[in-house]
């Protein structure tokens, strides 16, 4: 039996027809079609279905879609401005090369973002544990965590700009 | 080619990465990849590790709702597939291993598939199966194969690949020998565990061709081996492959998997696109890994600490199939030959069918492996002779321009100064032995950088066309899998073209527009493609230049006589039109032309774009475009039936110096301070040669500390990333790259390969230091606390 839902996703309000026992992660890859985030396991070890859930980070393979109801989804999608520029942890990302295949780059940097967000200061003690959910078999995560170092300070002179 | 331009603009720098789609969640991997009328595919695996298969009842899944193809290997033709030809797709006689693919089912969505899966009833006949390399390859041994792929009847578990490399006199040099060491080494299972599982996506055209979507870094030998496969059929049709964005290889995506050619059946069966996704479990249990060797090292040196030979006797678990993993001991002989000055050299190496999981390349493509068991056994021979481990190692150092006991032809060589890097950034001479739980260790390494010819060609071919607005579009054969290539392609063909980065863009990943290339492999991408690019970049510029030349000077006077038009009081300047229309005068860099002697002319300086659409929209039938192409084929060559000949134009070389910390009472190993040095010949971009270096260095720890394949009796027992032990975020290791840079002759801008040796020497450095720290020598990898900690108990109680 398929119940109808109300979220918000990257701002724009949703209603999903689901199955109760879906996770977040079908309804946004498979109903929204917002492939951003990756399915790495199924498990909730890997982090690459990482998105932020009323501003928190969770592992949306395994977040039940009916806890959903009523909150705000933010996803790789909708992390730069709608006129395209890129929000300062993505630019990092390319500057620092915290990129490599690709493939857990959108937990990586939305995993980032809730730290930054609760932490715009972060040591690298911090970042790493703020990371330790999110498994990168490419860079060894040095650049990643280069690249969050590099989003702090970005963010920061934009604060001070302001 | 090989000497650095002073004046460069665009390689030797740190260039941001370019993917910027990856970062906004737009990159398209398989998993993001839906068509029209797409099926679902799920595979049914062995139950047991060795049976025959007495019968498969599919009706039940056939009638499931929703369910559109259910085969088995009684309902297809039979094709062998595999380089050694030893399976069919799906298994039919008997099944080898728990990973063996019984029967496939194509459905609407992924939850029937499953569903229908379960509906199978496989019913089993065991027979007795055998785990061990070492029992497998004894005469009464359960035989895996009872025929080989022609029908032949097989006597044993060996197969036929008798890896041997002699050079010199291994006897007569170990009786001359001062000091002789021998020792056996094993090495574990471990998986490449790449981010992004399998998949891919098989559909047939109209005409009956194949287009398979596919996570390869070989999309051309991929497309041969599924033409085969199609020949083999029955099928008329020919194969196209498109290589979307990959999650990872590191060697996983070298050869065409099984579940490939299944994917083919199912949509060759149903007539609709079928797709397929592993699970993580299933990437653990039916995606080859690296496979464990157990090594018999025997060397020795003379009374200065001199290398006199080395002997090495490996025994490679094949698992039931062969697939890459079985030729590695191609790439084993390099280390075992040449890695430090050996004049006598012996290697044999046996590859042993069991009723294990099969192994495929990964990083490094068994020289970690060897590398692992000759640099142990080194440290043994400089204790055995008194003589300092790093002095031990430079007084055997590889030196510029030798040649070794495999014939390859050494060019820039700097493993001393590597070594001396280590020695210096580790503090070595006072961290040595101390015995105080802390420790340092030292590994060197050496690997192809120039490319690899293991097949008749080692080419890569490059189009490169330029429009009418400035914009050039590079059409590569090669693949990136996430080491940066996108971004190197540009700054290389920036360089070699006179335009810029920005003017760049790179089409790659379809077999059916893309010019040929070898693959992804052998750490040859950067090698070849930037060879590619200069060959096929001069070609474009010359080609600019001879248009520039021929309109240049009708362009300015109509400019200027233009501006004496609009505005009364300009002058138009006598000037000297000739200089300009000699191409030799002429200069394309920056997207613009200038004359060459006279830079600072700005008369004479027009953007390139505008002479491409001068030269292009004439408007009398003769316009003109620029279109350059290469075809770059090394000069390496392949091994000779005695294992010898330069496989490589190049080879890189480097040291790993890591300081440890071991607890002695938990067995935990903490890495304190871990100094890689590599020859990279050139870096064309410094911020990518260390993402490379970091990423294969922690790679290599984890081969050394945590990541191991636990089987018990065939069956992988940890297949998750919680029980797999990649190292996380929380696992800091404090890596000191440094990049040392001879600037190699024989490669493009000086540079050589280096996407996968820093996970070459990881894991005997640590094991090395682990030695220094507390007198223990694990020879059998991963060193768990639980290993460690047994020897060191061992120890004490030996001592007390």
């Amino acid at each position: 039996m398929k119940r109808s839902i109300s979220f918000s996703v990257n701002g724009d309000t949703v209603q999903v027809e689901v199955h109760p026992h879906w996770n977040l992660l079908r309804v946004l890859r498979e109903e929204l079609e917002l492939t951003g985030a990756k399915q790495g396991c199924g498990e909730g070890e890997c982090g690459a279905c990482t998105v932020l859930v009323n501003g928190l980070p969770i592992n949306s393979c395994i977040y039940p879609i009916m806890e959903v109801e009523g909150k705000d989804v933010l996803t790789i999608e909708g992390l730069a401005s709608r006129d395209g520029a890129l929000h300062p942890v993505q630019e990092a990302f390319l500057e620092k090369a915290g990129v490599q295949c690709g493939f857990c780059t959108p937990g990586m940097i939305m995993s980032a973002k809730a730290l930054l967000d609760a932490n715009p200061d972060p040591d690298e003690e911090e970042i790493r544990q703020a990371l330790a959910g999110n498994m990168c078999r490419c860079t060894g995560y040095i650049q990643i965590i280069e690249s969050v170092k590099h989003a702090a300070a970005l963010l920061s002179s934009i604060e001070q700009e302001a | 080619m090989g000497e650095r331009l002073m004046d460069e603009l665009f390689v030797g720098k740190s260039f941001a990465r370019m993917d910027k789609d990856k970062v906004i969640g737009r990159a398209n991997f398989i998993n993001d990849i839906t068509l029209p009328r797409m099926l679902h595919a799920k595979i049914l695996y062995s139950a047991r590790p060795h049976a025959r298969i007495k019968s498969i009842d599919t009706s039940k899944a056939e009638k499931l709702m929703g369910v559109r193809a259910v085969l088995t290997g009684f309902n297809v033709p039979e094709v062998k597939v595999g380089f050694l030809g030893d399976q069919t797709p799906l298994k039919k006689d008997k099944v080898r291993q728990f990973r063996d693919e019984v029967a496939a089912v194509a459905a609407i969505d992924e939850d029937t598939a499953e569903e229908a899966l379960d509906l199978i009833k496989v019913e089993y006949e065991d027979l007795p199966a055998v785990y061990d390399p070492i029992e497998a390859m004894k005469p009464d041994a359960p035989l895996v194969h009872e025929f080989d792929a022609r029908g032949k009847p097989r006597r044993n578990n060996l197969l036929p690949l008798p890896w041997k490399l002699e050079a010199g006199d291994v006897r007569k040099a170990r009786e001359s020998s001062k000091y002789v060491v021998k020792d056996r080494f094993s090495t574990q299972w471990v998986h490449q565990t790449c981010m992004g599982t399998s998949g891919g996506i098989a559909e047939f055209d109209v005409n009956g061709n194949l287009i398979f979507r596919s996570v390869t870094n070989v999309p051309f030998g991929g497309k041969d081996r599924l033409d085969m496969f199609l020949k083999n059929l029955g099928l008329k049709g020919r194969s196209r492959v498109l290589t979307p964005y990959v999650g990872g290889s590191f060697g996983s995506k070298l050869d065409t998997d099984i579940y490939e050619f299944i994917l083919v059946l199912l949509a060759w069966k149903t007539g609709c696109p079928v797709k397929i996704v592993f699970s993580r479990k299933e990437e653990f249990l039916a995606s080859p890994p690296r496979q464990p060797v157990i090594a018999t090292v025997e060397q020795g040196c003379d009374s200065n600490g001199r290398l006199t030979f080395r002997n090495i006797d490996m025994i490679l678990d094949n698992g039931a199939y062969t697939s890459w993993g079985a030729t590695t001991p191609s790439v084993m002989m390099i280390p075992v030959s040449s890695l430090y000055r050996v004049p006598n050299v012996k290697f044999q190496a046996t590859c042993v069918y069991t009723n294990n999981i099969y192994a495929q390349a990964m990083r490094g493509y068994g020289n970690p492996q060897a590398t692992f068991v000759i640099e142990q056994s080194m440290d043994q021979l400089a204790e055995a002779s008194g003589i300092d481990a790093i002095e031990f190692r430079k007084i055997n150092a590889n030196v510029p321009y030798e040649k070794t006991p495999m014939d390859l032809k050494i060019t820039t060589c700097p493993m001393s100064e590597c070594l001396e890097i280590v020695e210096k950034r580790l503090n070595w001479s006072e961290k040595r032995n101390q015995k105080t739980s802390r420790g340092v260790g030292v590994a060197s390494f050496l690997h192809v950088g120039g490319g690899a010819r293991v097949y008749l060609s080692d080419a890569q071919g490059i189009i490169m066309k330029v429009d009418d607005e400035g914009k050039v579009t590079v059409i590569t054969g090669g693949t990136d899998q996430g080491q940066g290539s996108e971004t190197i392609i540009k700054q290389m063909v920036a360089e070699a073209t006179g335009f810029r980065p920005e003017d760049v863009s790179i089409f790659q990943g379809d077999t059916e527009v893309c010019p040929w290339d070898v693959g992804t492999h052998a750490s040859r991408h950067a090698f070849i493609t930037g060879h590619a690019v200069l060959l096929a970049g001069a070609d474009v510029k010359r080609k600019v230049l001879d248009l520039a030349a021929r309109w240049m000077p009708e362009m300015i006077r109509f400019d200027l006589s233009k501006r004496a038009r609009k505005d009364p009081n300009f002058q138009v300047p006598l000037l000297d039109f000739s200089p300009l229309m000699d191409t030799n005068n002429l200069e394309l860099r920056n997207a613009e032309v200038f004359l060459k002697d006279d830079p600072e002319n700005k008369h004479f300086r027009l953007p390139v774009a505008k002479i491409l659409r001068r030269a292009h929209l004439v408007g009398t039938g003769k316009g003109e475009m620029v279109v350059a192409e290469a075809f770059y084929d090394p000069p390496n060559e392949m091994l000779n039936r005695e294992g010898k000949g330069n496989l490589s134009c190049c080879y890189t070389f480097g040291a790993h110096g890591v300081e440890v910390e071991v607890d002695e009472e938990t067995g935990l190993v903490t890495i304190l301070n871990y100094v890689a040095a590599h020859d990279v010949g050139r870096a064309i971009n410094p911020m990518l040669v260390k993402g490379q270096i970091y990423g294969a260095t922690v790679m290599g720890c984890g081969y050394a500390l945590t990541e191991e394949i636990q089987t018990n009796h065939g069956r992988v027992m940890n297949p998750n990333l919680l029980d797999y032990k990649i190292l996380t975020a929380k696992d800091k290791i404090p890596i000191d790259p440094v990049i040392v840079e001879p600037i190699e002759p024989s490669g493009p801008f000086g540079a050589k390969g280096i996407g996968e040796p820093a996970c070459v020497p990881s894991a005997p450095a640590i094991v090395n230091a682990i030695y220094d720290a507390v007198g223990v020598r694990i020879k059998d990898l991963p060193v768990t606390p639980e290993k460690l900690l047994k020897a060191i108990k061992e120890k004490k109680a030996k001592e007390q």
